[in-house]
């Protein structure tokens, strides 16, 4: 009887540490698959940049310093490793941008140029996509943390090799916050 | 977490109406089937030896069958129905900034949303307005009027796609859709019935005239039935417009909502809102079948201008202004957290 209460009762354990160990194993690669989908747009935008310095580099000429600071904040963005490292590399490269843009406001002939316009909006798609899917990772990477963080998947979080990811962190205080919405489709919002 | 479960349910509950959609809607033709076929066996079950009676009930038996080949249809075909309706023709390869940028917007807000990008396509029309279709977020399609591209900026361009990508993620779309089918096949069937019954009426009442003087009153049964069938088909179409349009309007705040979530900028889907309701022409393209798929109803002055409680029922869309002012009070809140957090 005993023995039968004991089998019981490994077996329920041994089945709960494996659906545990999936769970984990399976976030992990969530927070693997967002961190992919923001590595995407971020090649994307590195690549993009040449194409812009060039187009307006004629045009800019005495705005050298400007176009400098972008590339060198891209050339330092495409070596980053490493969520934080990447994080902060990639908000100087907007600032960079940002700084490049508003000049570009002061040139009739770029500002007309189709070429720049359009790389303008790719570049400004790109960015909004890096925000979009860094809000994505963010959560899938709390979710992880958390769940590896507490009792009790806290207990197998070494088996699976979990270890916290990084968050990507804004800097930048004047960046959206998240919009307080009502769900509720009866009353209107206070 | 709990906005999850927010959405699982939301997508439940979408599938459940969806599904009770379809069922309704056999049960409904299965009724003016088989309830005619009853009318009419009560009536000449007591005819004389050599008469006709009705014993087959063939009438219930094709439109059962109709009505459920019309479901089919409307889940296969639906949404190809309800662009090629509308005379969109797809984006494949952008063609003009304009495009590209459309493009770009429903790639942020594919990725904003965690749902597959969906097919995009443009109706030729002046007027703007936008709307989605799809079985699924897997096979879904967002198509937006030409004047909806010239006139919005890209921020108000991104609140209108996010919109109907949370129409697509919630499987608003597979419900709206579905409807759009139904409506109009019962339309059809109400218009086709009420040629047949008054071409028929004259020969039916000869056949009820003859049936009572042998028999002093015919089959007070036969007559409720009878009675009960008519009123089904005349009351039919406006039910099932009710409906459509009743379902409609709850999901249009949600989808604003969610939009909002997406987009963390609920002032511009608010601004573009403004515009697409100054614009006041109606959306020609856009069928009646298809209003309660738009953003905006295509046929404004009609009733979303009125009050009271004809356009209350009616309406495919709550009023633009209530919307706007919930959308406004999601960015002042939103404003109000910046001033206190910067």
């Amino acid at each position: 009887m005993s023995t039968i209460v004991f089998l019981v009762v490994l077996a329920v354990i041994v089945l709960w540490v494996i659906g545990a160990y999936n769970g984990l194993i399976a976030l992990k690669n969530q927070v693997v698959n967002a961190w992919k989908q923001i590595d995407v747009q971020l090649k994307r935008r590195h690549d993009l940049i040449p194409n812009l310095v060039n187009t307006v580099k004629g045009a800019m000429d005495f705005e050298r310093s400007t176009l400098d600071a972008v590339i060198s904040a891209r050339n330092k963005a495409v070596s980053a490793t490493g969520v934080k490292d990447t994080a902060r590399a990639e908000g100087e490269l907007t600032q960079a941008l940002g700084r490049l843009f508003a000049l570009t406001e002061a040139y009739p002939e770029l500002k007309s140029n189709q070429n720049v316009l359009q790389l303008q909006e790719e570049l400004t798609s790109t960015e909004n996509k890096v925000g979009f899917a860094r809000q994505l990772y963010n959560d899938v990477a709390t979710q992880y943390n958390t769940k590896q963080a507490t009792f009790p998947t806290l207990l197998i979080a070494g088996l699976a090799k979990a270890t916290p990811a990084e968050l990507w962190e804004i800097e930048d205080v004047a960046e959206r916050s998240v919009p307080k919405v009502d769900l509720s489709l009866n009353k209107p919002p206070q | 977490m709990s906005e999850d479960a927010n959405l699982f349910a939301q997508q439940e509950a979408n599938r459940r109406r969806s599904n009770w959609l379809v069922v309704g809607f056999i049960i409904f033709f299965a009724w003016v089937g088989f309830g005619g076929d009853l009318a009419f066996a009560l009536l000449t079950a007591d005819a004389s030896p050599g008469g006709y009676r009705h014993v087959i009930p063939f009438m219930g038996l094709v439109s059962t069958v109709t009505a459920g080949g019309i479901c089919w249809y409307a889940w296969r075909h639906g949404p190809e129905r309800v662009l090629w309706s509308t005379g969109a023709w797809e984006i494949v390869e952008p063609a003009s900034p304009e495009q590209r940028q459309l493009v770009n917007v429903v790639e942020e807000m594919a990725i904003a949303s965690g749902v597959p990008k969906p097919r995009i396509w443009v109706v030729p029309d002046e007027d703007p307005n936008a709307f989605a279709t799809g079985r699924d977020a897997a096979s879904a399609s967002i198509a937006v009027t030409e004047g909806l591209l010239a006139a919005l900026s890209r921020d108000e361009l991104q609140g209108v796609v996010a919109h109907e990508m949370a129409h697509v993620r919630n499987l608003d779309v597979r419900l709206m859709t579905l409807l759009a089918g139904m409506v109009g096949a019962i339309a059809l069937m109400s218009d086709g019935m009420g040629r047949t019954l008054r071409f028929g009426g004259r020969g039916g009442s000869r056949l009820g005239g003859r049936g009572g003087g042998g028999k002093g009153g015919g089959n007070p049964l036969a007559l409720v039935v009878l009675a009960l069938w008519l009123l089904t088909l005349i009351v039919a179409p406006v039910v099932s417009r009710i409906l459509a349009m009743a379902v409609s309007r709850k999901r249009e705040f949600l989808a604003d909502a969610t939009a909002a979530q997406f987009t963390r900028n609920p002032m511009a889907l608010a601004a573009a809102l403004e515009k697409l309701s100054a614009a006041s022409a109606p959306t020609r393209s856009i069928t009646h079948g298809a209003a309660h798929l738009c953003i905006v109803d295509p046929s404004p002055g009609l009733l979303s201008s009125r009050e009271g409680f004809l356009a209350d029922v009616l309406a495919s869309h709550p009023p633009l202004r209530q919307r706007i002012i919930r959308l406004e009070g999601m960015g002042y809140q939103q404003a109000k957290r910046q001033a206190v957090a910067g």
